[in-house]
């Protein structure tokens, strides 16, 4: 029996998530909207009497203060169009779960006789002058995502005032009987395979196939089979073991590939990229520190582990939810964060989470070209993936500390979500390491965590493919950040993968096949670099406007409305937040926070991306993104000594097919990246720990391909030993003094600067990590000295915008002569104040630090480049000594806040 | 010898912020700080009656899916307690009868008005007379703010506070009464402990100094006792100025305005009055 409950707001109280509703729909669909009302939905399948339905209502359900209900009887009225929404059967139902837990307890817990089972809808009331096709645009467009929810939209006149809506039980239907198939693979044809690997979704290659093909023909393992009821036959559930664990994503075949590189100049084989330049740049740093290693646990584990201090180590993961985020951007991504945090959790034996971060990729919310099948809008994709790592990361108690969003027309395919969660643990516990475990046979295995869902199903093959036409909904994992359960199995010595399921045996693989059976990939790389000429453009007679116009670039942007939504300082320990300043709004270069509460030190993140520069050479862009995030984080303060990395790569596919043509090209790409991995990394001491690659960012759908650009974050965790020495990045005080730390090269290749100008350039920034290290160590005794009042990381959008950004997050003017920047190449204002040149800061000094500041920074290019002052005008003087740029500091922010300010 | 100041800050089901607030009562002198699950409570393992100073951690309990903190209040008010012929409500209401001290942060807060233990107007603590609901921006937003307390109120947790900056950090912060009598009751009685304000200490309805459209811009209230008490505000967020996000600009005491509200519970309960 099925009854509903609805409970809606009583009279003259705001229902704010209606307001917002209609702000949306008018914002993204630019539809005639009036009003928008809310009712919750609770249905529920289980005897239950009047009483209890009336107490299960008035109870836990609603809110007497504010809320109405209703039993089976609907609430709706005064309106021109009702939008139900729902989850479709078999998809996980968090709040349905959390109803029928309170009705249960409510009603005398699990002694009542009778299962109770809760589905929740919601319903929009929608007033205004809207057709039928509108009113279903507002349903498949905005409020339910079609691959996982269910919507009706009925018109007001087709509404039953009495009846309303029957009460429908969103079941699994039909009995779900376990099967176990079995397949003959001996016979089948090279064509054959292919079509079993694609049928089931294996994404598995030829070569892949008749390895699995070749093992049921060897007679020992028959034999061993035999003994357990099974045959030379392969069941589905091997298969789908074999496909899920040998798939890109779980065995990293193309980082693990042999490949054959060539650049025209030389030519080289290496064997697995990730052996020869990850792992080899870590084993070079840890011999190099010797006893200063820091590192205790690299690559092993579910995420790496360095110390903190002699007490505590810190633990760090960052993982990429792309595929899923495509699908459903809110379920995708509240996975991709609960679900990385996961990884701190279960390194070593355990560790407290400690912060969150987040860097999403997507194209522009404002995209207004018709979107190519299957693919959601970019505005939609950002507020789900927003919201879903606002609920992961808020009520998991975790803050979110540091991140980004960069904006790229390619990532309209697959946007990218990478998601990091850090974790602190004791150094010893119980006498003995907390970062290493063994297993031993007759260990127990215990799942505990969420119930098991159709949700989720293939996820690891297919975010091994590109997005295409039959990407499965169920791929598509629906995180909860609250639940738990348990199942057993038990760890043995006998070198095999054994399932049962009851007494009969699903599953009987060698390990050792299972892990380590996966053919090795052989690949070509050719390396020729992009010929994009220098632009051709004049020096803009209006700097100003041209300013104003860089700070409103998307990816210069104030991202405080997103920063904002997300809790950045829960457990007490925050130091420097992701938004600084006078009014709390300027923005951070890194995050500390002290995860001892009890002590003064401090855990520091930063990041760097820039995949502009894939368009020139992904070697530089990978220098740049690693030069970003050390220098981020010496911003605040950190420890150059103590720094660690993590390398996420996500790139689009590199192996050359009939859809990828240019595979040779995009290897390549991966291959340079990897080769400054290794040189950056071992310059600046900086080893990886721990890292992912997401090589399948593609979309291909008909004719249509979009490939995101080789895109590479590197993250970095580190320590500061007193946190209150940390500096931030806002102007201090009128008088202090403008330096400019490092030289300004015209360096302007994928620059914002020349994106705003419509073209890409050939002169990307390059790297020089002995000159940046002279320069970040000194900077860093500076600022341990206490002699920095403000320091800001110069980088997109160039010197211009770290001045702009320096200024209005003081409240303060600054004058700015441009003559006295250290630069170097074609002289010209707008190359000055917009080249993106690597490894720069802007800080201000107190003047009676002066000359002790100076001091400490002789032997490195900088320059003193003006003063701050009280009036809030920002005034830069060109080369030339004429005034080039004139405006209020107000006028700036507003400029750099607007964009995406909702 | 002076009396024993023994805490309990309670955990379980989607609270975050036990630690920190574990960290405040052990800042501010208690004598005993025991961060305790729910389920000892539930299963018998541990009592309120061990403890004269109860604190109700932000969070979201049972993820707030039903409503901030409705899953939870239900709980309260229908868990039995194993092993005992007593339900989890009852032992709280001894401990209030007790005289013991409670406060509620953010989702404790919550927890606290929909179970009806604030304002309990009548003396009756089981009765829902007030709300907190969504924000007025329909969002959940972490922000600072200033907050101006009323110097009349007989809150125990707020004497000598004037003028206080904290963050929220809440989706549900929006304070909403079901009358204008119960509101006119409070305000004689003042129970309005915290209202937003702006930076000079102005009272203020603008958003966004008054972050969430509160009614009368409250932020914070007690019982007529003045030992119960809840806030949307999360005072355990500023114990040390590092927390405060001017501190790099400012000239700061080394302590956080936060502390305050924990040292005072600690002074009450050391004193006669208790």
């Amino acid at each position: 029996m099925a009854n509903r409950i609805e409970v809606g707001f009583k009279t003259g109280i705001r229902d704010a998530l209606g307001e917002k509703t209609k702000k949306r729909i008018i914002d993204t669909l630019a539809l005639n909207v009036s009003n928008v009302a809310t009712i919750e939905v609770y249905t529920i399948d289980g005897q239950l009497s009047a009483a209890e339905l009336r107490d299960a209502a008035s109870g836990p359900l609603s809110d007497p203060v504010i809320q109405e209900f209703s039993i089976n009887r609907p609430l709706a009225k005064n309106f021109d169009w009702l939008i139900e929404v729902g989850f479709r059967p078999g998809v996980t139902d968090n709040v349905g779960k959390t109803a029928r837990e309170a009705i249960e307890l409510l009603l005398g817990g699990a002694a009542r006789p009778g299962k109770i089972n809760v589905y929740t809808s919601r319903q929009y009331l929608i007033s205004g002058q809207i057709s039928r096709s509108g009113a279903e645009t507002i349903a498949s467009g905005l409020l339910a995502n079609d691959l996982i929810e269910r919507h009706q939209v009925i018109a007001a006149s087709d509404f039953d005032i009495n009846q309303g809506l029957p009460a429908f039980i969103p079941k699994v239907q039909g009995e779900d009987k376990p099967q176990v198939a079995q397949i003959n693979l001996a016979a089948v044809s090279a064509q054959g395979l292919l079509k079993i690997s694609q049928e089931k979704l294996l994404a598995l290659n030829l070569e892949e196939m008749q390895k699995i093909q070749a093992y049921y023909q060897n007679p020992a393992v028959i034999k061993a089979r035999k003994k357990l009821g099974l045959d030379e036959n392969t069941t589905d559930v091997e298969l789908e073991c074999l496909g899920q664990t040998w798939s890109e994503h779980c065995k990293h075949k193309i980082f693990n590939s042999k490949i054959n590189y060539t650049d025209g100049r030389r030519q080289l084989t290496i064997d697995s990229l990730f052996k020869k330049y990850i792992k080899g740049s870590t084993a070079k740093i840890r011999k190099a520190k010797g006893r200063k290693d820091f590192c205790l646990s690299v690559f092993v584990d579910n995420a790496g582990v360095i110390k903190f201090n002699d007490g505590y180590n810190l633990v760090f993961k960052v993982e990429t939810h792309n595929s899923p985020s495509a699908l459903d951007p809110y379920g995708g991504a509240l996975t991709g964060i609960v679900g990385v945090n996961r990884d701190p959790f279960g390194t070593g034996i355990g560790a407290k989470l400690i912060f969150n971060t987040d860097v999403f990729c997507f194209a522009s919310p404002f995209h207004k070209k018709k979107l190519p099948p299957r693919i959601l809008h970019p505005r939609r994709i950002y507020e789900g993936v927003r919201e879903g790592v606002e609920h992961g990361g808020n009520k998991s108690g975790i803050p979110t500390v540091n991140g980004s969003i960069i904006f790229d027309e390619r990532y309209l395919g697959k946007p990218l979500v990478y998601c990091g969660t850090a974790g602190i643990m004791p150094a010893r516990i119980n006498g003995r390491p907390s970062h290493t475990k063994e297993i031993r046979p007759g260990d127990i295995v215990i799942m505990t965590g969420g119930r098991i869902g159709k949700d989720g199903i293939h996820g690891a093959t297919f975010s091994s493919e590109e997005l295409h036409e039959g990407s499965p909904v169920t791929a598509v994992q629906i995180g909860d950040p609250i639940t738990q359960k348990k199942v057993l199995g038990k760890f043995t010595k006998s070198g095999k993968f054994h399932v049962r399921f009851g007494s009969k045996t699903v599953a009987y693989l060698d390990m050792d096949f299972l892990h380590n059976g996966v053919p090795q990939m052989k690949l070509a790389a050719k390396w020729k670099a992009p010929k994009n000429p220098e632009p051709v453009f004049s020096e803009p007679a209006d700097l100003g406007k041209a300013l104003t116009r860089m700070l409103s670039r998307l990816n210069i942007c104030s991202k405080e409305s997103v920063v904002r939504q997300y809790d950045h300082e829960v457990q007490g320990g925050s130091v420097v937040k992701p938004l600084v300043g006078v009014q709390n709004d300027g923005p951070s270069d890194a995050g500390i926070v002290r995860p001892l509460l009890d002590s003064m030190e401090g855990v520091v993140v930063a990041h760097g991306i820039c995949p502009r520069y894939s368009d020139i050479d992904a070697y530089h862009m990978t220098a740049c993104a690693i030069d970003e995030a050390v220098r981020n984080a010496v911003a605040v303060g950190a420890d150059l000594d103590h720094l660690a990395g993590l390398d996420n790569f996500c790139w689009c596919d590199p192996v050359k097919s009939a859809k990828t043509p240019d595979g040779e090209y995009k290897l390549a790409q991966l291959v340079r990246a990897n080769m400054a991995i290794y040189d950056y990394t071992t310059a600046y001491g900086v080893p990886c720990i721990s890292g992912k690659d997401s090589m399948k960012n593609d979309y291909s759908i008909g004719l249509t391909k979009i490939s995101v650009p080789p895109t590479l974050l590197y993250s970095v965790i580190g320590k500061i030993r007193d946190v209150r020495k940390a500096v931030t990045m806002d102007a201090k005080r009128p008088q202090d003094l403008v330096y400019i730390l490092g030289e300004t090269r015209d360096e302007l290749g994928g620059s914002e600067w020349f994106a705003q100008n419509g073209s890409v350039g050939s002169k990307v920034p390059q790297v020089d990590a002995k000159k940046a290290m002279k320069l970040y160590r000194a900077l860093h005794k500076a600022i341990a000295a206490g002699l920095v009042a403000s320091c800001h990381d110069c980088s997109d959008g160039g010197l211009g915008v770290a001045l702009a950004e320096t200024a209005f997050a003081g409240g303060m003017g600054m004058r700015i002569d441009l003559k006295d920047v250290p630069y170097r190449g074609k002289k010209r204002n707008d190359y000055i104040l917009f080249s993106e040149t690597a490894s720069r800061f802007v800080v201000t000094i107190h003047p009676k630090d002066q000359n002790r500041f100076e001091k400490i920074m002789a032997g490195n290019v900088f320059s003193e480049i003006g003063f701050v002052s009280a009036d809030g005008l920002f005034e830069v003087a060109g080369i030339n000594g004429r005034p080039i740029v004139k405006d209020n500091i107000n006028k700036l922010k507003e400029a750099w806040q607007k964009p995406l300010n909702f | 010898m002076s009396r024993k100041v023994k805490a309990i800050v309670l955990t379980g089901n989607g609270t975050n912020c036990e630690m920190e607030m574990a960290h405040a009562c052990k800042l501010a002198g208690a004598d005993m700080v025991d961060i305790v699950h729910i389920s000892e409570l539930l299963f018998g393992e541990k009592k309120l009656s061990g403890y004269n100073f109860l604190n109700l951690p932000g969070g979201f309990l049972d993820g707030d899916d039903l409503g901030s903190a409705k899953a939870g209040a239900n709980r309260f008010l229908h868990a039995p307690i194993s092993g005992a012929d007593e339900m989890l409500i009852e032992e709280l209401l001894k401990f209030i009868n007790a005289g013991g001290l409670i406060l509620g942060v953010c989702n404790g807060f919550q927890l606290m008005v929909k179970l009806g233990l604030l304002p309990a107007l009548d003396g009756n603590f089981t009765t829902q007379s007030t709300t907190l609901t969504f924000n007025d921006s329909g969002r959940f937003e972490d922000r600072w703010v200033y907050l101006k307390a009323d110097m009349q109120s007989p809150c125990v947790f707020t004497r000598e506070v004037d003028l206080v900056y904290y963050p929220v950090r809440h989706g549900e912060g929006k304070f909403v009464v079901e009358s204008a009598s119960v509101l006119n009751e409070m305000e004689k009685k003042n129970l309005v402990v915290f209202r937003y304000c702006n930076g000079e200490g102005s009272i203020t309805m603008d958003y966004p100094d008054n972050p969430n459209g509160s009614t009368r811009a409250i932020a914070g209230i007690c019982n007529e006792t003045g030992r119960l008490f809840g806030l949307m505000p999360h005072p355990e967020a500023f114990l040390h100025r590092t927390n405060h996000p001017r501190w790099t600009r400012e000239s700061l005491p080394e302590e956080g305005q936060g502390l305050a509200i924990f040292q005072n519970a600690v002074r009450f309960i050391r004193s006669t009055e208790f």
